[in-house]
């Protein structure tokens, strides 16, 4: 059916690209997830074939939770990421509430300099970090991850969330001035919720390079007590034999919480109940 | 119980100064409009009273008490905002209670004044129900609601109906008017429509440009504009002006309002030929091109039938046509 804003060539070309690309994204996570229920001949021996009744095997999940302390392991990286999502997200909203809301000198150079962490990456100051966590007696302790990943996420929360802020109208935050509504009740209870989206996005953004992150848990926590997942899954690559049942079967796991989380802020990305607020 | 004084009230924002000594003296009961063109300084000069914003200088009394300091919460002041502001997470009823909850009034008074509220604004359909559920009109009529239950010393409207569509802007211009017979409230409204200005007012004041212009009843901006700004701002169409001396006149500029022209097809003052001609039924505006006073709108009652390209005479009438100085002040 060809109509005025769609044509059909224009609709199959547009789908095309998109399962194009949806196929290269998801290609390696299902390798990983079809290799993991696989025994390991058959994993070298047909690497790109969905596991059959022959090659079917759960070694590598019985390793992983027999061996090591996996459990633990995904309870560190969930306290490390949910702890420093809610950093990043809470400050990140104050300090984008105060740059768009309030007029103060140096207001405009504040931003900047807040939002400078985003073309600096983190890791160079890794041995500054380092120095500074021996010195305050926080190595192999969660907080040290913790702390590390607010600094990290906060810049680009920043960034955009005081772009939403300035969005919100004016007149809905001076009603509640009139009506004697504290800034901090204005702050949680109307502007807050009016920017629910754009937190969701930050929180997507902030979440997963956190999740992911290795190179902070193994310089600043790479005690058994405070290991992430994915540092945890270091444990099956030797140098000399890897236990690719385990690597995949852990990594597969891995990908679990942080698609729970990500469905429930796409949730926020949809819904809208700010309509109706303001014109 | 509720006069307003504003003092020498200066506001800058940075090296742009928005608001340059405004000095205004609004007694009780007395309903004042604000207007002129935008970027005025009429909704800062609001915001001031409100204390939403600082002023740079001078002094904001409400009732006799200086409140230049005092948080908006507690100058016993409520304001209707163009956009209704209204809390998206509340139901209309604690949309309309939440200022009285904050100041601490019992619960049984609460409910007692959002009953008062509710039924002088035909809203208890909607009690229970969020902004969302309601259309512009509704919406607009709750939050003049939330501004009422606080039975504030001084209402502040802000462009309150700029949102709703011309119908809904004259019902609730007029409900705005009734509300203020009953209540006897001192309101101040900010508008940039003449209409709604001339309409709702007993006393209008002009700005323009961060000073105050001139103030007065209506009638009075309309029957003696004190210079050149508020004869054109009052009335529409627009006041014709004219160059002093193409006229043969000692004053700078002539001022003739296009209601008080009359036209003639044979002899008259200025001879001009039609450019335009609009039929609104109840009235007609004639665009006329003149040899001595240039284009002149000119209004006339009922219909009037002229070709575009026809020539007609103009003719002001001499008691009501204004002389300004090079000041843009009128000549008396």
């Amino acid at each position: 059916m060809s109509t005025a804003t769609h044509s059909l060539p224009r609709t199959i070309g547009a789908h095309a690209v998109l399962l194009t690309y949806t196929a290269i994204a998801l290609f390696p996570v299902i390798l990983v997830i079809m290799n993991s229920f696989k025994s390991r001949a058959g994993i070298f021996g047909a690497p790109l074939t969905p596991p059959t009744p022959k090659t079917f095997d759960l070694i590598g999940y019985t390793t992983v939770i027999g061996q090591g302390d996996f459990i633990h392991y995904f309870q560190n990286s969930l306290v490390v990421t949910v702890a420093s999502l809610f950093f990043v997200l809470l400050f990140g909203a104050m300090a984008g509430f105060a740059l768009s809301e309030y007029r103060f000198r140096g207001n405009t150079m504040m931003g900047l300099y807040l939002a400078l962490g985003i073309m600096i990456p983190i890791r160079l100051g890794t041995v500054a970090i380092l120095q500074l966590m021996v010195a305050s007696g926080l190595v192999n302790t969660l907080t040290a991850l913790i702390l590390v990943y607010t600094a990290q996420g906060l810049p680009l929360a920043i960034f955009i969330l005081s772009e939403f802020m300035k969005q919100v109208s004016d007149d809905l935050k001076n009603a509640g001035r009139i009506d004697g509504l504290s800034e901090y009740t204005i702050f949680f209870r109307l502007v807050l919720p009016l920017v629910r989206p754009s937190m969701a996005t930050v929180a997507v953004f902030t979440m997963i390079p956190i999740w992911n992150d290795l190179w902070f848990p193994l310089i600043l926590a790479p005690s058994e007590e405070t290991k992430t997942v994915t540092l945890g899954a270091q444990l099956f690559l030797g140098q000399f034999v890897t236990n690719w049942n385990a690597i995949l079967a852990a990594l597969s796991l891995a990908i679990l919480p942080v698609l729970i989380l990500y469905v429930i802020f796409s949730r926020q990305l949809i819904r809208g109940i700010t309509s109706g607020a303001v014109k | 119980m509720g006069s307003l004084n504003i003092e020498n009230v200066k506001k800058a924002f940075g090296p742009v100064e928005v608001l340059k000594g405004i000095d205004l003296e609004v007694n009780d009961g007395e309903f004042v409009v604000f207007v002129g063109p935008s970027g005025c300084g009429k909704s800062t000069l609001l915001r001031v009273i409100a204390g939403l914003e600082d002023s740079t200088s001078g002094r904001v009394v409400i009732d006799g008490q200086d409140v230049s300091v005092t948080p908006p919460a507690k100058r016993g002041i409520a304001m209707v905002f163009q956009t209704y502001a209204l809390y998206p997470h509340l139901t209309v009823k604690n949309n309309m209670g939440l200022g009285l909850k904050q100041a601490g009034t019992p619960a049984a008074e609460i409910d007692r004044r959002i009953g008062i509220a509710s039924s002088m604004l035909s809203l208890e359909p909607y009690l229970e129900r969020r902004p969302a559920e309601l259309s512009g009109g509704q919406r607009q009529r709750v939050a003049i609601g939330r501004a009422v239950v606080r039975e504030p010393k001084l209402f502040l409207f802000d462009e309150p109906l700029s949102n709703l569509d011309a119908a809904l802007r004259v019902n609730t211009r007029l409900e705005i008017a009734q509300l203020h017979r009953r209540l006897k409230a001192t309101m101040i409204y900010v508008t940039h429509d003449q209409v709604e200005a001339m309409t709702l007012a007993d006393k209008i004041v002009v700005l323009n440009a961060g000073r105050i212009e001139q103030i007065g009843g209506p009638m009075e901006l309309y029957n003696s504009p004190a210079n050149e700004f508020v004869a054109g701002f009052i009335g529409s169409p627009k006041m014709n002006f004219i160059d002093g001396a193409k006229l043969g006149e000692t004053a700078k500029t002539v001022g003739v309002r296009p209601e008080h022209l009359t036209v003639d097809t044979t002899s008259g003052a200025w001879k001009g030929t039609v450019v335009h001609a609009e039929h609104l039924g109840a009235d007609t505006n004639l665009y006329l091109d003149c040899e001595k006073a240039g284009l002149l709108t000119v209004r006339i009652f009922g219909v009037y039938n002229a070709e575009p390209g026809s020539t007609l005479y103009a003719t002001p009438d001499p008691a009501k046509t204004y002389r300004f100085g090079a000041d843009g002040r009128v000549i008396k």
